[in-house]
């Protein structure tokens, strides 16, 4: 299982550390030469000490399928991925400015509505959203701010540069794998640290909890913060946990909540006891049988009222998925030079909306050349992956498209850049992308890198862990290092 | 501290605490068991005995012979206690308190309850058996050692140390309890053949004493030859052993005391002590043991019906654990 860079083709595609067969990119040098100098043994040693650390540590996350819910280990590979401190300068700007703007979407969205009446989205895409709340209408969270942590999801195309693929403004998942990632670099390959100067990611969960103890209603020293989540069997359960161990949160189910004055109280061993932030991992429509889903065991009753109220912080706010909706993602450009008068630092995927009957056309005779996305999935469910469909399949989507056209947006199938993955017969290039997380409160913070994905099966775009993708620790790394 | 956060900690206690029990006592008549004559009255059966599963053993095993009740103990997932049930309850209690219960704590319930899942195949035959438990054995007491050197002494660490206190004064409780069936002249049974011959019955108390680890503290503290006079009264009444059902409840009080609403938990646990502390065990070793220490275990789970009812939720109480 030695690595042999001079065997390693990228191909066609951006390779983030091998630029063509035999040549690591300016600041990948080092880790390069290192890989290649180790033995097969140490290799292998390496790998088996990776995913006995990841057993150890316990870091997993739960696979549902029809024999129950599985704990599974989380997917490592252990070779880091690089990007240079110059190139993650811009694009951390570039999303910290994306998250403003769609703050500002989503806060005129439920209060003047002035990007609709001046006719810069379309009034036709909010009335037909399906993750518009008019329970949310009117309401002024503290600083504006409605979605106060955002996973945005980063893909370079073969030219190097980075797209916004997707803004994940609900309950984006995966920062506690991305710090946990780290750890596990750092027992594998502690030698290398002393050869790059790597920017700690350490820091998130004390942003995090600065970020949510500022949306506090109670001016408090030590206002209390939960994290709420949906209990054991939900896929993130391991991350809820380990942000609430990390802020020294309690970590509170639906059940452990009550709602009594307007006032959201959590029951504690000592009798009830006031809670002012809630960093809640459920679904909208869970949050509250009395104006949601009636039967959600998951939520708690009078929750709406109580943040309506504002006795109760709610992070993020219910109705911030109003902006993560994939076909109001074409217009984020439009926002932040509506909403910011400034350019755009980060460019969207060319995209193509079904509503649009030219467009629509377009899409529907070019569908082996298009992915086409549900404008309100997550996950990389309900989607079409038009080069890779079979004619019958593209039928029956095309029929999909028709019935609903509000609901589809097609992109073209972006060559995603690749990483070398160490498997059976050393490393291979696998298709990876980025997701780095944004929080924003009284201030804004960007995680130095973010987490990277990869779909583990070769020629694979699917980076999703719920369909089998694994991950990479990502450095950012000063250049000029020795 | 959350309600439903204490009551999963509190489980985590009492699941490892009988992990580490059931281990150390299969340990011990695994030895013993070597060394008896055929037919004596104690046997592998008092095993499934002292551990309260009759009823489950027979609906599943016909013979009650070395092999069917190791694997009923160890390793059934039918046995709703056998150590890898308990030790995955516990990972399952430590794994939805993370956020609590120190890091370290938790990879070593973790590592513990792999190196149980993955090497119990090995606890077919004795001599690896022995090294298995005695493995098992040394996690759990980390373990311990890692929540009282690693954890703030907080509500949740209380918690934990009620659930080992009342899991261990009942442990012992059933330990006396199926020695005495078996050792004692007057409950064993009048004719000659059901009575253990004179040389076995010293070497059994000795048996029944390690199997709480109580042995040298009791070579210490009792200077006589064991005897089954003295071996109850230590287990039950000893001030200083920690096993001791009377130690056990001390300890029980002193954490109790550090928690709020403790009056009715407190009132349960006085009546429970002054039960434990006023036998006359001589007296008892003569007639009435056997009822004295039922009603002794059903005023130690009167003590687990008080938490449950002062400080967990009853939406969770409902869950299965027992």
């Amino acid at each position: 299982m030695r690595i042999d860079w001079k065997s390693y083709n990228p191909g066609a595609f951006y390779d983030e550390l091998i630029s063509s067969p035999g040549h690591a990119r300016k600041p990948g040098r080092i880790l390069a030469k290192y890989l290649g100098s180790l033995k097969s043994e140490d290799l292998q040693q390496r790998k088996a000490a990776a995913e006995l650390a990841i057993k150890a540590m316990g870091i997993s996350f739960t696979v549902y399928s029809e024999a129950g819910n599985i704990d599974r280990e989380w997917p490592f590979d252990i070779i880091p991925r690089i990007i240079t401190e110059t190139q993650w300068r811009q694009t951390s700007k570039g999303l910290e400015q994306r998250l403003r703007a769609l703050n500002c979407f989503i806060h005129d969205i439920y209060n003047d509505q002035k990007i609709l009446k001046d006719k810069v989205v379309p009034a036709e895409l909010i009335a037909k959203s399906a993750n518009f709340r008019k329970e949310c209408v009117g309401m002024k969270p503290r600083f504006d701010v409605w979605a106060h942590i955002c996973g945005t999801d980063l893909i370079r195309d073969t030219d190097g540069r980075f797209y916004v693929l997707e803004d994940n403004l609900r309950v984006p998942s995966g920062v506690s794998y991305m710090l946990e990632n780290r750890q596990v670099t750092k027992r594998v390959f502690p030698e290398l640290f002393e050869n790059y100067n790597i920017q700690p990611i350490t820091e998130y969960t004390a942003q995090l909890f600065d970020t949510l103890a500022a949306i506090s209603p109670r001016p408090l020293d030590y206002p209390e913060v939960v994290v709420l989540t949906p209990g054991i069997y939900n896929s993130a359960y391991f991350e809820h946990s380990f942000l609430a161990q990390q802020m020294g949160a309690e970590l509170v189910e639906g059940g452990d909540l009550v709602v009594e004055d307007d006032c959201v109280y959590m029951r504690t061993i000592n009798g009830l006891s006031r809670v002012d932030v809630i960093y809640r991992r459920i679904d909208d429509l869970f949050l509250d049988p009395e104006v949601f889903h009636p039967d959600s065991v998951l939520g708690v009753r009078g929750l709406m009222r109580a943040w309506l109220k504002g006795n109760v912080a709610l992070a993020n706010a219910p109705g911030a998925g109003v902006a993560d909706d994939k076909v109001i993602y074409t217009y984020v450009p439009a926002m932040i030079k509506y909403y910011l008068g400034e350019d755009p630092i980060l460019e969207n995927v060319p995209s193509y909306l079904c509503i649009d009957k030219k467009q629509c056309k377009y899409v529907l005779e070019n569908l082996d050349k298009l992915v086409v996305k549900p404008a309100n999935e997550s996950g990389g469910y309900g989607m079409l992956m038009g080069p890779q469909a079979s004619k019958k399949e593209r039928d029956e989507f095309a029929l999909k498209i028709k019935a609903n056209p509000r609901n589809y947006m097609a992109q073209p199938l972006i060559g995603l850049s690749t990483a070398p993955v160490l498997g059976e017969r050393g490393a291979e290039p696998r298709h990876i992308d980025l997701r780095p997380f944004i929080l924003q409160g009284k201030s804004s913070y960007v995680t130095p890198g973010g987490l990277t994905r990869v779909a583990m099966v070769k020629g694979s775009y699917v980076v999703n862990s719920s369909q089998g993708g694994g991950s990479k620790d990502t450095w950012i790394v000063s250049e000029g290092e020795s | 501290m959350l309600s439903r956060v204490a009551e999963r900690v509190y489980w985590l206690g009492r699941y490892l605490e009988r992990a580490e029990n059931s281990a150390r006592l299969l340990n011990v008549y695994s030895t013993l068991l070597l060394d008896l004559p055929r037919g004596a009255k104690i046997g592998w059966h008092t095993l499934v005995e002292i551990t309260g599963s009759r009823a489950d053993f027979d609906e599943k095993y016909q013979v009650t012979d070395e092999r069917s009740v190791n694997r009923f103990l160890i390793a059934d997932p039918k046995n709703h206690s056998s150590i890898l049930n308990s030790l995955s309850m516990a990972r399952e209690n430590a794994r939805t308190t993370r956020e609590i219960i120190p890091a370290e704590a938790w990879e070593q319930i973790n590592n513990l309850y792999l190196f149980a899942r993955e090497n119990v195949g090995k606890a077919v035959t004795r001599g690896p058996r022995n090294q298995f438990l005695q493995e098992i054995i040394s996690y759990c007491q980390q373990i311990t050692g890692l929540f009282a050197g690693a954890m703030s002494h907080n509500s949740g660490y209380n918690f934990i140390r009620i659930a080992r206190s009342l899991e261990r004064a009942d442990m012992t409780t059933r330990i006396v309890d199926v020695g005495s069936v078996a050792l004692l002249p007057s409950l064993a049974g009048k004719s000659a053949s059901e009575q253990v011959p004179e040389p076995y019955t010293n070497m059994i108390w000795m048996s029944v004493l390690r199997s709480l680890s109580a042995y040298q503290m009791y070579r210490q503290h009792v200077l006589d030859r064991v005897n089954g006079e003295d071996v109850v009264t230590f287990l039950l009444q000893d001030a200083q052993f920690p096993r001791s059902v009377v130690h056990s409840l001390h300890k029980l009080e002193s954490c109790l005391q550090t928690l709020p609403n403790n009056e009715a938990a407190l009132q349960q646990l006085a009546v429970t002590r002054a039960l434990a502390i006023d036998a006359t065990i001589p007296q008892l070793l003569q007639k009435g043991l056997l009822e004295y220490i039922d009603e002794l275990q059903v005023e130690i789970a009167g003590i687990h019906a008080r938490i449950t009812d002062t400080w967990f939720l009853p939406a969770v109480s409902g869950q299965q654990q027992s």
